[in-house]
């Protein structure tokens, strides 16, 4: 049994990732079911999806502050950040905020 | 187990507000947000019934939000507004005509009228070839010297009595901190404040002063707003980035912290005396209008045509800096107006405007020098500068070095008798003193008429008026004037 979730880039995010604003994304067997969060998608998300500028991605082990996260339309705050543990068919949002708009 | 709302208690929380730490449903979201808001206006007063208002719209998040939020109060509360968008376009390929399509939508979505005013139609200059001319490093200051007239000058075409503004609670935060980290205090006191409004211009509010971004880009997000999110191609050196920077880490640790920072920015309104630029007799700020475009202006010409002058010249980076040397218009080589005259008050309007097209091409009521081509003005071509005597502190130019007449120096304390020395005053300097025709002096108070035969010579920059050291008459105007600096060129 494998994951497969959606993942969204808006704001200004998409250009991070190849211009593509929606990706179905099967996660690789080493995400068990059940137990992996997003502290483990994060680093895979940059390291197989991100085409550009990691640094505007990530800080630490967390996104870089100013970019939002939403997991099934629900402020990632309220699903535990990212303690969160993934479930399948899950839609995980990420928004850019940028300055200018 | 999904979170329930705090507010309703029936539905599924979906957002954390920042401001309250409130677990909150999709629809007490929009409830609050809209609420908020509207409080905001009524608290401020920001509008009168029947007010014709303009929203200040880039085709990003804030302004299509603004536009969305202030379309919604104004049927719901009966505001009884009437509501246009007013773009400016910057000239910046690739960013801008993108953003420029969302606004068009805009105008389709929310059915209320938009104005769109260029760069390249008021100044002559686009932004592209502004930062072909001066690279990188100051073209915001362009760009925002120039987008602050041009909303003004938009908003006179339309004849609106307020213009509104998608300014967040993040930017007000920002601007706090980076006039701190410049401090510029005199923008500190004004930054924070919801409402701008002097007699001269068109009042601007910020309807979002204590919106967070965050709930900004939530409720774009869950309304499905059609918003364009391109960060400007030429601002990644932006003083700015470094705030904002700061500024989110500081509220990923506590979210309160853009509400406090823009307390405290309100906190030190009018509690230090700031030390203003020009200052009238009564100890006021003078606020006039610019002897170029009649735009408001502290100083004789306006920020914007200074820019625009050094552009015009080939010259742009100096005038970034202390610009009061290019504000004097009198020195030799001064360039004639260069940007047209466009009034800016809807009151003093004589000359007839195009206000139904929006793109068209300039027409007859546009400056002459914005008929030429955008893309390659010519510099003006200026006499060649003869060296001055300058002010030590602004640098304004006093007089021509070759109005200076020669003079020998004194024998110093062996002039005097034997007795009467004193070994401590002599010094084996150059004399410092400057011989000089009354008529090339004739700025300095009392010389003109005649009324004084000595007295100290002040700066004649108002802005400045330093005190440069002392004059006396014999026969010539003998000024003894140690503290000017001579610079050899011009």
């Amino acid at each position: 049994m494998t994951l497969t979730i959606t993942l969204e880039f808006s704001g200004g995010m998409e250009l991070l990732f190849n211009n593509e604003k929606s990706k179905q994304v099967t996660l690789p067997e080493t995400f068990t079911p059940g137990s992996a969060t997003l502290k483990e998608l994060l680093p895979w998300v940059r390291d197989n999806l991100l085409t550009e500028r990691a640094e505007l991605f990530m800080q630490g082990e967390t996104v870089r502050p100013g970019i939002l996260v939403l997991i099934n339309d629900a402020d990632w705050e309220l699903e535990g950040e990212l303690e969160y543990v993934i479930k399948d068919r899950d839609t995980i949002v990420f928004i850019s905020t940028l300055h200018g708009g | 187990m999904p979170k329930l709302c705090v507010l309703c208690n029936a539905q599924r929380a979906v957002l954390k507000r920042p401001k309250t730490a409130q677990q909150i449903c999709r629809d007490c979201f929009y409830a609050v947000f809209e609420t908020e808001v509207h409080n905001t206006i009524l608290h401020n007063n920001l509008f009168q019934r029947g007010d014709k208002v303009a929203i200040a719209a880039s085709g990003g998040k804030d302004s299509t939000v603004l536009a969305h939020v202030m379309t919604t109060l104004n049927d719901r509360y009966n505001y009884g507004l009437d509501l246009c968008l007013l773009s400016v376009d910057e000239g910046i390929t690739g960013y801008r005509d993108d953003s420029l399509e969302t606004v068009k939508r805009n105008e389709q979505q929310y059915k209320i009228p938009l104005k769109i005013v260029s760069y390249a139609e008021l100044y002559g200059w686009s932004m592209d070839a502004i930062v072909k001319e001066i690279g990188m490093k100051n073209n915001c200051t362009f760009c925002g010297v120039f987008r602050r007239q041009a909303l003004d000058r938009g908003a006179a075409l339309l004849g609106v009595d307020h213009i509104v503004t998608g300014h967040n609670a993040d930017d007000i935060a920002e601007t706090v901190l980076m006039n701190i980290l410049r401090g510029d205090f005199s923008r500190l006191q004004r930054c924070t404040s919801i409402r701008t409004a002097t007699d001269e211009t068109i009042p601007r509010s910020k309807p979002f002063k204590y919106t967070y971004e965050k709930e900004i880009v939530m409720y774009a997000y869950f309304k499905k707003l059609d918003y364009f999110s391109t960060e400007c191609i030429y601002s990644p050196n932006a003083y700015r980035g470094y705030a904002r920077a700061f500024l989110k880490d500081l509220e990923a640790v506590r979210p309160s912290a853009i509400m406090d920072i823009i307390h405290s920015g309100e906190a030190w309104e009018s509690k230090v005396e700031v030390k203003m630029g020009a200052k009238g007799k009564d100890g006021k700020v003078a606020v006039g209008s610019c002897e170029r475009c009649g735009y408001m202006s502290s100083q004789k010409l306006c920020k914007a045509c200074v820019l625009l002058e050094g552009l015009n010249k080939g010259l742009p980076k100096v005038a970034i800096g202390n610009s009061a040397k290019y504000r004097d218009s009198t020195r030799p080589g001064a360039k004639p107006p260069t940007h047209d005259a466009l009034p800016i008050s809807s009151t003093t309007t004589t000359t007839p405007i195009p206000t139904t097209t929006t793109t068209a091409p300039s027409t007859s009521t546009i400056a002459p020098s914005s008929s030429t081509s955008q893309t390659t003005p010519t510099p003006t071509p200026t006499a060649p500068l003869t060296p001055h005597l300058r002010c030590k502190k602004c640098r304004t130019r006093l007089v021509p070095l070759t109005s200076l007449s020669t003079h020998d120096q004194g024998t110093g304390q062996s002039a005097f008798g034997f007795r009467k020395r004193d070994a401590a005053l002599e010094v084996a300097t150059r004399c410092q003193s400057h011989h000089v025709a009354e008529t090339d002096v004739d700025w300095i108070a009392g010389v003109a008429d005649g009324s004084r035969t000595e007295d100290k010579v002040l700066c004649p920059n108002n802005t400045c008026a330093v005190k440069l050291g002392a004059w006396s008459w014999a026969g010539k105007v003998f000024a003894k004037m140690r503290m000017f600096r001579e610079v050899a060129k011009c």
